[in-house]
C-alpha cells in the first residue's frame, strides 16, 4: 500500500512524555477513579454509571468531535424512540455458565463506569444482563457464540463475560439484523486466564451502534479481541483495556470497511497503570465510495507505575476510491521514564499501482487483482481470530464488499 | 509463429514540468525462438521499453506500434497482453502483502491458462520448478517478494516465466544483483524455457556477464531511448572490450 498520506484521510499522531516522577494521578476512565487532570489520553473527565452525570455531548467535545451525533437517533440525549429487547441468544459448550440477571448483580459492572454518555445512557437504561461465566481452569475448546438480533427498535444491552483464574476462553459477538443499539460489554479475565473475543459488527441499513467493550485484567491473564466492523450505518466501538496486576497482556485487533454513507468508528483506550503489563494494537480499514467515513482514535496511556510497559499501535487504511475519508490519531502519553517499548504507526494510503500492475502483468485481471490485495491487506488481522470457518465467512464478506464497487 | 513487432515506438512519462519522452522511435521484431539482447548504459530507456510493451499505466505511447502476431499490444489492458502470451521479468519486482506465492502462482496461471491446473498435477508442477531453481520449498508460504533477497526475487521471476510459458518474455535487468552462483541457476532457467523452442526472447542487460551463459542470437545497442546498432552475438564482444563510450560519449562498460 503507498503510505502517503492525501487529502482523504488525516492522522495526527502525538507522543507525550511527562518527567519521570511528576504527580502520579491514579485514575482515569475504567478505573472507577475519577481523573483529576485530564491530559489527552485520558479522554473525558467522568466516570459513571448514572446517565444524568453528563452533559448532552455537542459534538465539540474531544471524544465526539469525529461523531455524527445528528445520526444517533437519539442515543446521545434521550429523545430516542421506541425502546424494545433486542434478541440475545448465547450458544455456549458444556461446562460455560449462562446466566440472565437483574440490574442488581453483584457481578454487572464490576470492569468500571461508563466513561461517556452514551455507554451510561446503557447502562442505566437495560433491563436485563447476559453474564457468561468460564469456571476456573475450564478451557472448553469451543467458542461461545453471543448472538444480538436487532428487531428494528432501540435496544440497550448488558453482557458480562467472566473468564476465572486459568480458564481458556473464546468468545464470539454476532451482532445481526436492523437497531439502535447501545451496549456495555465487560470482559474480566482472572489471574492466569485468557480470553479471545471476536466481535462481529454486521447490522443492516439504518442501523446504529454504540458499544462500550471493557476489559480488566488479572495478573498474567491474556486478552485478544478482533473487532470486525462492516455493516450499519453508525457504528462507534470504544474498546479499553485496564490492568489489575502485573503481567497483563492484551492484544487488540480490528479490520473495518466502510462503503458510501457508513462511519465508522473505533476508540481504544489501553490504560497502563501497573508494571509489566503489554498492549498491542492492530486496526486496518478499508473505504471505499464517496462519504464513506471512518475515525481510528488509539489513546495509550502509560502511568508513573507502569514501569516495565511494552506497547505498540499500529492503524492502516486503504482508500479504495476518491471522496472517503479516513481519520487516524493515535495518542501515546508515557509518564515513567522505565518502559521497555512503545511507539505508533498510522498510514492512509490507497492502492498501490505498482501491486496492481505487477499481479496483472501475470495475467490476474484488474478487479481480481484488487480482491488479492485487499484480501492480503486484512489477511493478517483475520487470521488472528483463529476460527477457520469464521475468517472465511467474514473473508467472503469484505469480498463482496468490494465487489459492490468494482 | 508468434511474433512481436515494435514499430517508431515513442514513449512518454510526465516529469515534474511536463511530459518527457524516453523513448524516441524504438524498431524491433522478435520472433519465437529467437533471443535477442538489448544492450545500453544506465538510463537510456531500457526498462522504458519492457514497461510499456507490458502496459505499465505510468508510461504513455505516444506514437508506434506494437503487435503480437498481427494483433494490436497497445489497445490491449495489462492482464489481456500477459494472457496474450506477453511476459515481463522485471527488473525491482514488487512485493504484495498477504497475497502467498502459492496463492499467486496459482491465480496467475488459472488466468492465463483459461482454467485452473489440476491440483495434484499443479503441486507437483510448482514443486519441481522450484527444485530445479534451487527455491527452498517455504518459498511457497511466504508472501510474494516480501523479504525476498535480490537473488531470490530473481528466481521467483523465472519460476513465473517456467510456469506461465509465454510466447515473448522480455527479461529486464535479470542478471543484476546475482552473484555467480544464482546466475547461473537463473540462467539455466531461462535457457530450459528457450530450449522448447516456443518463446522468443528479448534479454535487456547493462552487462555482458548474462550473455556467456544465455546466448543472443541478435545483439542491439540502445541508447537516447532507441536502437542505435544491431549485429549478432560478435557486438556483445565488441561492447565488453570498448563500453559505451562510442554510442554516448560518456565511458561506461558493458
Ligand atoms: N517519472 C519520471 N520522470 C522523469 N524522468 C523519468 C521518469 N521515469 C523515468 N525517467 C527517466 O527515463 C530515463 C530512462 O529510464 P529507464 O528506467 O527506462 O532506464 P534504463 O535504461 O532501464 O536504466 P537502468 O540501466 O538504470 O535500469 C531515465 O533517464 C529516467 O530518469
Ligand atoms: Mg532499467
Amino acid at each position: 500500500m503507498a503510505s502517503a498520506n492525501n487529502s482523504g484521510s488525516t492522522t495526527a499522531g502525538s507522543i507525550a512524555v511527562r518527567e519521570a516522577g511528576a504527580p502520579d494521578e491514579l485514575a482515569g476512565p475504567g478505573t472507577g477513579r475519577m481523573v483529576s487532570q485530564p491530559a489527552d489520553a485520558r479522554q473525558v473527565a467522568v466516570a459513571s454509571y448514572d446517565v444524568a452525570d453528563f452533559p448532552v455531548p455537542n459534538g465539540r467535545e474531544e471524544d465526539w468531535r469525529f461523531t455524527p451525533l445528528d445520526r444517533l437517533r437519539g442515543l446521545h440525549d434521550g429523545t430516542f424512540g421506541n425502546v424494545g429487547e433486542a434478541a440475545v441468544e448465547v450458544e455456549a459448550p458444556a461446562g460455560v455458565v449462562v446466566e440472565t440477571v437483574g440490574r442488581d448483580d453483584a457481578r454487572v459492572g464490576k470492569a468500571g463506569a461508563p466513561v461517556d454518555r452514551v455507554a451510561a445512557q446503557a447502562y442505566s437504561a437495560f433491563e436485563k444482563a447476559t453474564v457468561v461465566t468460564f469456571p476456573k481452569e475450564l478451557a472448553p475448546g469451543e467458542p461461545v457464540v453471543v448472538r444480538t438480533r436487532g428487531t428494528g427498535t432501540t435496544g440497550f444491552g448488558h453482557l458480562t463475560v467472566s473468564v476465572e483464574a486459568f480458564a481458556e476462553a473464546v468468545v464470539v459477538l454476532e451482532h445481526t439484523g436492523k437497531a439502535v443499539y447501545a451496549d456495555n460489554v465487560e470482559f474480566l479475565v482472572a489471574d492466569g486466564a485468557r480470553l479471545t473475543v471476536i466481535s462481529v459488527q454486521d447490522w443492516e441499513d439504518g442501523s446504529v451502534h454504540l458499544a462500550h467493550q471493557v476489559a480488566r485484567l488479572g495478573r498474567d491473564a491474556t486478552f485478544k479481541s478482533v473487532a470486525v466492523t462492516l455493516g450499519g450505518d453508525v457504528v462507534r466501538l470504544f474498546p479499553r483495556v485496564v490492568y489489575d496486576a502485573p503481567g497483563g497482556d492484551a492484544s487488540l485487533y480490528g479490520v473495518y470497511f466502510a462503503d458510501s454513507g457508513q462511519h465508522l468508528e473505533h476508540r481504544l483506550f489501553v490504560d497502563h497503570d501497573v508494571p509489566r503489563c503489554r498492549s498491542l494494537v492492530t486496526y486496518k480499514g478499508a473505504l471505499q465510495g464517496a462519504e464513506a467515513r471512518t475515525v481510528w482514535i488509539g489513546d495509550v496511556l502509560i502511568r508513573a507505575a507502569a514501569e516495565g510497559t511494552d506497547t505498540y499501535e499500529l492503524n492502516r487504511n486503504l482508500l479504495l476510491t476518491d471522496g472517503a475519508r479516513a481519520d487516524s490519531v493515535p495518542n501515546l502519553e508515557i509518564e515513567t521514564g522505565e518502559i521497555a517499548g512503545a511507539g505508533h504507526a498510522s498510514a492512509t494510503g490507497r492502492f498501490d499501482d505498482e501491486q496492481l500492475f505487477y499481479l496483472q502483468a501475470r495475467g490476474i485481471p484488474a478487479d481480481e487483482a484488487r480482491r488479492l490485495v485487499v484480501r492480503g491487506f486484512f489477511a493478517e488481522v483475520i487470521a488472528q481470530i483463529g476460527l477457520p470457518e469464521l475468517q472465511e465467512r467474514l473473508m467472503a464478506r469484505i469480498e463482496a464488499e468490494l465487489e459492490a464497487s468494482v | 509463429m508468434a511474433t512481436l513487432e515494435i514499430r517508431d515506438l515513442h514513449v512518454s512519462v510526465e516529469a515534474e514540468n511536463g511530459p518527457r519522452e524516453i523513448l524516441r522511435g524504438v524498431d524491433l521484431t522478435v520472433k519465437q525462438g529467437e533471443t535477442h539482447a538489448i544492450m545500453g548504459p544506465n538510463g537510456s530507456g531500457k526498462s522504458t521499453l519492457a514497461y510499456s510493451i507490458a502496459g505499465h499505466p505510468k508510461y504513455t505511447v505516444t506514437g508506434g506500434t506494437v503487435t503480437l502476431d498481427g494483433e494490436d499490444v497497445l489497445s490491449m489492458s495489462v492482464d489481456e497482453r500477459a494472457r496474450a502470451g506477453l511476459f515481463l521479468a522485471m527488473q525491482y519486482p514488487v512485493e504484495v502483502a498477504g497475497v502467498s506465492v502459492s496463492n499467486f502462482l496459482r491465480t496467475a496461471a488459472t488466468a492465463v491458462r483459461g482454467e485452473a491446473p489440476k491440483l495434484r498435477l499443479w503441486v507437483k508442477e510448482v514443486k519441481e520448478a522450484m527444485e530445479r531453481l534451487q527455491m527452498d520449498p517455504s518459498f511457497a508460504e511466504r508472501n510474494v517478494n516480501e523479504g525476498f533477497s535480490g537473488g531470490e526475487k530473481k528466481r521467483h521471476e523465472i519460476l513465473q516465466l517456467e510456469l506461465l510459458k509465454p510466447k515473448i518474455a522480455v527479461l529486464d535487468e535479470t542478471d543484476s544483483g546475482l552473484d555467480v552462483d544464482a546466475l547461473r541457476i537463473v540462467s539455466e532457467g531461462v535457457n530450459r524455457v528457450r530450449d522448447t523452442g516456443e518463446i522468443g526472447t528479448l534479454l535487456i542487460t547493462h552487462y555482458t556477464r548474462i550473455l556467456r551463459y544465455i546466448k543472443p542470437d541478435h545483439v542491439h545497442v540502445f541508447a537516447g531511448g532507441k536502437i542505435v546498432e544491431s549485429g549478432g552475438p560478435e557486438l556483445a564482444d565488441k561492447l565488453e572490450a570498448e563500453g559505451y563510450e562510442a554510442y554516448t560519449g560518456v565511458k561506461e562498460t558493458a
